[in-house]
């Protein structure tokens, strides 16, 4: 199976996009690009860029890997994903006012009602709230992959609370510090701008009642937490304040946060704790990362709180696989951007296929997230494939199988020179009173020949990823 | 009937509070089977943060209270004029899907005890069943007060044989589930006839029933509820319906005084 290769195609040579910056490529020493990557990993050790590994034996954190090659989208690719893109968002949040008010949708059989009440991610706290601006979720990552010249597909939508866009930033500002002439050649659109239309887009769904300069603030578990650099990077970026849930509580009738000056209210909280660690007074009572009553405050619509709690229902892998029905459903047309073709199995048929074909197929758990915990049929061990299939005969229900996709290639810098390895994108979407996706997103790349699971916790890396202005 | 209802509840703490949270589902919203006439909440030695109505259409409100050793109180009181309505209470009304009313909780998961309790039903109508239902649990479980707290399950309560209503109701709900019926949780108030001074608020459960709508089943009285029964706050279980709970940071033990007098 050959992958389709974004920059050297095998029947027509260069693809356009890719034309400026090679021509700039051909002429640069390959000692001297050597030494920058160098330099790139240099700057991210700096400024800490780390990650850490869940569930290796010491929990190092460590750099993902950045390569310096970018991965180029030309305006008019662009337009066509944002498309695609707007519409799912849009399907997303009416979806979400739909399963937390009349559930029409159930009601119509266009989705099962067992997904829903059998479903952890459904808040039921969450029935009958409609916040500010009628949006639920306020920041989505949606995870695509590319086939072809004209085949991009719908990975996953990750609409409770996508990580990544860090990365995004330090990837530009690392190639721009290291290659600054490059960017006088090639017209890239800007990404930097990310947090002022992040705090932009959270301060237009402040509640009804806030005033006109809304207090925001991040919400992190702690510095313990994984993503930890992630969120201090952006509350920073932002000019906004970084807060764990001990700074916070409730008084008169707003969450606010202790400063030197006494206390003072939050208007929109851009939340980095997961639902069940959000409010030990509604969800876990022994969370200790949360503000107990902040649902009550929530309720009461004295603050928004993005993501939503309960949006996870709209992200949850079974649910993927009705996507395309949900889309049509509420936007009233198909699905610009399609899904890979999805087995559930929770479906006898459909675990009779999935068994038959395991060692075609990729299999993930329906919860999970990461790449934790799935099997890649073609490149699995035939030992690999028998634990797995005995966890998937226990709980069916719990996996949901894809095809393996030849997942797209973009060259990566090596000893050897360039080489094509996998990739994959995450554009970041901000949902206010409008929907903006700033121009690119996270390239993840497969780093080893071959792989197609682009995860960091897996040894993937990222690259710089532009958007054309032409 | 009308009814009148004083409703006293005092906590003492015997060291400074950091901070504490009340969430209080104390007042009563009309209905088929009442109308609220007058009803207040009184609060004193703590703050209301914010009020609103909950997923199950329950008026709540959140208090926070901090500082010096003290007392605070919390009244509710007011004046309900009730319909005897032979426990039906009608058509579902509000977003929570009647499906959510047929999903376990923490409390309410049915084990064998709960499975065989069901079991044991038969046939016959809807209404039958769930009488029947009713008075098999109040033939097993024998109303103790002090045998369960507010954490024993539906099922602990079965097999240990004793509760209080609290327990029953959780086991009827549990059971009532595991047949078919979507069921809820009541928290309220039932005037006793022979005295003045109740012990505590009352608990009962609803099951819905086709083409009737909500019925409600009191497990420790053997009776659907009558113009006696004052609802105030429903969910799936004690947990999502009760009147009263908090969090509290600090030292301080809490001591808690509750006096409630409903009459006629």
């Amino acid at each position: 199976m050959t992958a389709f290769d974004e920059m050297h195609p095998q029947d027509t040579g260069l693809r356009k996009p890719y034309s400026a910056y090679d021509r700039w490529f051909q002429a640069q020493d390959p000692t001297r690009l050597t030494e920058k990557m160098r330099d790139a990993e240099r700057v991210f050790r700096k400024t800490g860029i780390t990650f850490a590994v869940y569930g290796e034996e010491e929990a190092a954190e460590r750099l993902i890997p950045f390569d310096i090659v970018p991965r180029i989208i030309s305006g008019s690719e662009w337009r066509r994903l944002t498309q695609g893109i707007e519409q799912r968002v849009q399907a997303l949040n009416a979806f979400l006012d739909d399963i937390y008010h009349r559930q029409e949708i159930l009601r119509a059989g266009r989705v099962p009602k067992e997904l829903i009440a059998s479903n952890e991610a459904f808040l039921p706290e969450m029935i009958g709230v409609r916040p500010p601006k009628g949006v639920y979720t306020h920041i989505i990552g949606v995870d695509i992959v590319r086939t072809g010249e004209d085949e991009f597909y719908v990975l996953e939508d990750n609409a409770r609370t996508p990580s990544g866009v860090s990365y995004m930033l330090e990837n530009r500002e690392t190639m721009m510090q290291l290659f600054p002439e490059l960017f006088q050649r090639v017209k890239v659109r800007p990404v930097e701008n990310y947090p002022q239309l992040l705090r932009q887009s959270l301060s237009a769904v402040k509640p009804d009642n806030a005033h006109d300069a809304p207090r925001v603030a991040v919400l992190t578990p702690g510095s313990y937490n994984s993503a930890y650099f992630e969120h201090a990077f952006l509350a920073d970026q932002m000019g906004v304040e970084l807060v764990e849930g001990q700074d916070l509580r409730v008084i008169d009738g707003h969450v606010a946060m202790r400063t030197t000056e006494g206390y003072k209210q939050i208007d929109v909280l851009y939340r980095r704790v997961d639902d069940a660690y959000l409010d030990p007074l509604t969800f876990k009572p022994d969370s200790t990362l949360g503000v107990p009553g902040i649902m009550d405050v929530y309720r009461a619509g004295n603050i928004t709180i993005a993501n939503a709690p309960g949006t996870g229902i709209a992200d949850d892998k079974a649910i993927y696989s009705y996507m395309p029905e949900i889309v049509e459903f509420y936007t009233g047309r198909k699905a610009i951007l399609g899904n890979i073709p999805t087995w559930r199995c929770s479906e006898p048929d459909s675990l009779k296929y999935v068994m038959e074909h395991l060692a075609e197929l990729v299999v993930k758990e329906v919860h999970g997230s990461g790449g934790y915990g799935m099997l890649v049929g073609p490149t699995a061990s035939k030992k690999e494939r028998e634990d797995f299939a005995k966890k998937l005969m226990a709980r069916p229900s719990n996996y949901i199988a894809q095809p393996t996709l030849s997942l797209s290639t973009c060259p990566i810098l090596t000893e050897k020179g360039l080489a094509p390895r996998h990739v994959d994108l995450r554009p970041f979407v901000l949902v206010s009173d409008r929907i903006q996706i700033v121009p690119g997103g996270l390239t993840r790349v497969a780093l080893k020949e071959g792989s197609l699971v682009v995860n960091s916790s897996q040894g993937g890396g990222t690259k710089d990823t532009w958007v054309l202005d032409d | 009937m009308l009814l009148k209802i004083s409703h006293r509840t005092e906590y003492r703490y015997d060291a400074p509070l950091l901070y504490a949270l009340q969430r209080l589902r104390l007042v009563p919203y009309g209905g088929p089977a009442q109308t609220i006439k007058t009803w207040s909440l009184t609060i004193d030695g703590a703050r209301e943060e914010v009020r609103f109505t909950d997923h199950f259409g329950n008026d709540t409100r959140l208090l926070s209270v901090e500082g010096d050793p003290h007392v605070i109180s919390v009244e509710a009181s007011g004046e309900v004029e009730t319909h005897d309505t032979a426990g039906v209470m009608g058509a579902h009304r509000g977003f929570a899907p009647l499906w959510l009313f047929g999903s376990e909780t923490r409390l309410t998961t049915a084990g064998d005890g709960i499975r065989a309790l069901a079991g044991g039903v038969g046939g016959g109508s809807d209404l039958d069943r769930l009488h029947r239902l009713m008075g098999n649990i109040r033939e097993r479980v024998a109303y103790t007060v002090g045998a369960t707290d507010s954490g024993t399950s539906a099922e602990e309560a079965l097999l240990q044989g004793t509760g209080v209503c609290q327990d029953h109701t959780h086991i009827f709900t549990s059971a009532a589930r595991l047949l078919g019926f979507p069921a809820r949780y009541v928290s309220g108030y039932l005037m006793m006839n022979d005295r003045l001074d109740q012990v505590a608020t009352h608990a009962w459960a609803e099951a819905h029933v086709a083409n009737l709508g909500w019925v409600a089943f009191d497990v420790a009285n053997g009776i659907s509820a009558d113009a006696r029964y004052v609802r105030v706050a429903t969910g799936r279980d004690y947990r999502e319906a009760m009147p009263v709970s908090g969090i509290r940071l600090g030292q301080a033990q809490e001591q808690l005084a509750v006096h409630i007098t409903v009459e006629q």
